[in-house]
């Protein structure tokens, strides 16, 4: 209120403009602007105006309410994480295998088993015969680089045709980055597993023919690993010899006999 | 009587021979390793990787509004379902529901771009096997299709035309009426192209009982979209895990019965008759509203994984995205593209057959080679 009354003339239309856009703010400004300049009836005007427009937003904002908000006029939600044991093909899961469900997890109306790398095959033979999981959707890898206990999971995504059921398994990888490949349960694996191969370089034991699938036979890497860089490797193998041997890729740092380039340059310079 | 002098005349030696990465008929840069028997062919082997351009990587570094663009660089003929694919996958991972003018504009955009693919598949299939004049046909529709593309996003191939959480843009005035005097013409334009292939002898005598697949072995090698549904297996994403408001929509499913190449033509055909379909319902009904939902400006997931996957004209398309908590980008994109596993079918369907026959398997596939090697 003094600050209103210190402002300068000129700026005072200013003010009650304001409060009609915020509604709360518009009753006590508007109300006490015409005791600082009571002889302008324009000003007046003015503020009645805003008044009034202050006062149908509050009646417009009262009625809204009654109609409820549609989805998609509100703040999305997230969902939750719940825990998925109770699901029919869990329990029948681990029945079937003993062991083999280490977590079991729903997430967005996905249902996510972790379960142990070494019995993979078993698992995913009993969920093909025993309940009917005949069509593997996907299959890939997750790279958790800084996991202790084991880097990498391999995701199987599975489906059913008689509901349309779809679950996910997880194997952790242990240590030695290789599992037993899938391939002899659903063929589809045979090129997804490759990939798999190609991209982390996780070994599957048992593949009919594991060989690089995207990039060339000898390239020097696995790109989606999280420590492969985003911009790439030079593979210049054939120009640079010496720095990039033939297959592909350069030689890690400690392999690298002596880091010349800076240190002459500059000497010379 | 065997001439003994003359023991090889027509004993031929096995022959290696690189089908591709440069030839037309390969529909972009796949490779083919054949041993052949003369014309036979005994074993075949596809190569891939030519177009490699590490997609999934680039997913990893960039917020996830800013992945969409390049999404479409993969099926690039069919850009507005690879956007889609990603969108329908991050609003289940952030809880977003779509409004409804969105999810219908999303439908028509997803079934103009089925049946723009689909006239490309048409085309190349059989200017492979030997009719050009389809080519000629197909594509002076597909061009009025990109044109109504174009009025709606500017872009006739790589759209990026879907947000998260809707899509960008109202429709210009004039569309939908434009739209629709396309849909309401394009069935005799389908009679136009059934009339020159399918009761055609020659068509007939390329395409039917080559590569033919089993609805067992189509169920076990990982085949969907078109591939699956012409063998005999009615399996459609659109169906079983409706998305956007498919489940309003009332349109069918084709499917073959010998799961052969001329099945695989027939389905694609009532597919097209189908998206038809799809689109008068939708134009008939689209609903007045938002064509995005509230969102943040920056969009966090929480920790997660979730897969969304969309019925592409190819298959079914999808993307398993995993974040971490607090997360703007992905921890790690996977798309599931529908040409990679289609593809690896490509040795059991072709041996035995002839080189020609190859020729109209691959064509049969529909595969992009953009989204096989990402």
């Amino acid at each position: 209120m003094s600050d209103n009354e210190k402002t300068p003339p000129d700026q005072l239309p200013d003010t009650p403009e304001k409060p009609a856009g915020a509604a709360p703010d518009a009753a006590p400004a508007g109300g006490d602007a015409p005791k600082s300049a009571p002889t302008d009836e324009e000003k007046a005007a003015k503020i009645a105006a805003a008044k009034a427009k202050a006062a149908a937003a509050k009646a417009a904002k009262e009625a809204a309410p009654e109609e409820p908000k549609q989805p998609w006029e509100t703040k999305p939600v997230t969902p939750e994480h719940e825990d998925a044991s109770a699901d029919p093909d869990v329990a029948a899961l681990a029945a079937a295998v003993d062991g083999s469900v280490l977590a079991a997890d729903r997430f967005a109306g996905d249902v996510t088993v972790t379960v142990p790398a070494d019995k993979i095959v078993d698992i995913c033979r009993a969920l093909k015969t025993g309940r009917g999981f005949k069509f593997l959707v996907d299959l890939t890898a997750i790279d958790w680089r800084e996991r202790e206990q084991g880097r990498f999971d391999v995701v199987y995504w599975m489906h059913r045709f008689d509901d349309s059921k779809r679950i996910r398994l997880l194997a952790a990888l242990p240590a030695e980055r290789s599992m037993a490949s899938v391939t002899g349960v659903w063929r589809t694996a045979n090129w997804l597993e490759r990939e798999v191969y190609d991209m982390f370089g996780i070994h599957f034991e048992g593949h009919p023919a594991l060989e690089r699938i995207l990039t060339w036979e000898g390239f020097n890497g696995h790109p989606l690993r999280k420590d492969f860089p985003v911009e790439g490797i030079d593979t210049g193998a054939a120009i640079y010899p010496d720095v990039y041997p033939p297959g592909g890729g350069p030689l890690r740092p400690e392999e690298l006999e002596q880091p010349e380039p800076k240190a002459d340059g500059k000497g010379e310079s | 009587m065997t001439d003994q002098r003359l023991p090889s005349l027509f004993d031929v030696e096995e022959m290696e021979l690189s089908f591709g990465p440069q030839h037309p008929a390969t529909h972009g840069v796949l490779r083919v390793q054949l041993k052949l028997d003369g014309e036979k062919i005994v074993d075949a082997k596809p190569i891939i990787g030519y177009l490699h351009r590490g997609t999934e990587k680039l997913f990893e570094t960039m917020p996830f509004p800013q992945c969409i663009p390049h999404t479409d660089r993969m099926d690039y003929v069919a850009a507005a379902t690879n956007n889609q694919g990603f969108c329908v996958a991050m609003e289940k991972l952030l809880g977003i529901t779509i409004p409804p003018r969105a999810a219908y504009i999303r439908m028509m955009l997803a079934e103009l771009q089925r049946l723009a693919s689909h006239l490309v598949w048409l085309a190349t299939h059989a200017i492979d096997i030997g009719a050009i004049t389809p080519f000629f046909y197909t594509f002076r529709e597909r061009d009025a299709i990109l044109d109504l593309f174009e009025e709606y996003c500017g872009a006739r191939l790589t759209l990026n035309t879907m947000k998260i959480g809707g899509v960008p843009f109202e429709l210009p005035a004039g569309w939908t009426e434009r739209c629709s005097a396309l849909v309401d013409g394009f069935p005799a334009h389908i009679d136009e192209y059934e009339e020159l292939l399918t009761n055609n002898r020659i068509w007939k005598k390329r395409t039917i009982g080559i590569g033919v697949v089993s609805p067992e072995d189509a169920i076990d090698w990982g085949l969907t979209g078109p591939p699956l549904r012409g063998s005999g297996v009615r399996w459609d994403i659109r169906k079983v895990f409706p998305y956007d408001r498919y489940d309003e929509i009332d349109f069918e499913i084709p499917i073959g019965k010998n799961g052969d190449t001329y099945d695989r033509y027939l389905v694609r055909m009532v597919e097209m008759r189908q998206s038809v379909r799809i689109l008068r319902q939708c134009l008939d009904r689209l609903p007045a509203g938002p064509v995005i939902a509230k969102i943040p400006k920056v969009l966090r997931a929480r920790d997660g994984m979730v897969y969304g996957s969309v019925e592409a004209p190819k298959g079914e398309l999808g993307y398993f995205i995993v974040t971490t908590d607090k997360a703007t980008e992905p921890y790690r994109c996977r798309v599931r593209p529908p040409s990679f596993v289609n593809l690896q079918l490509l040795p059991d369907m072709v041996r035995g057959h002839l080189v020609a026959d190859l020729v109209a398997v691959i064509g049969t596939l529909d595969i992009v080679l953009g989204e096989i090697d990402r």
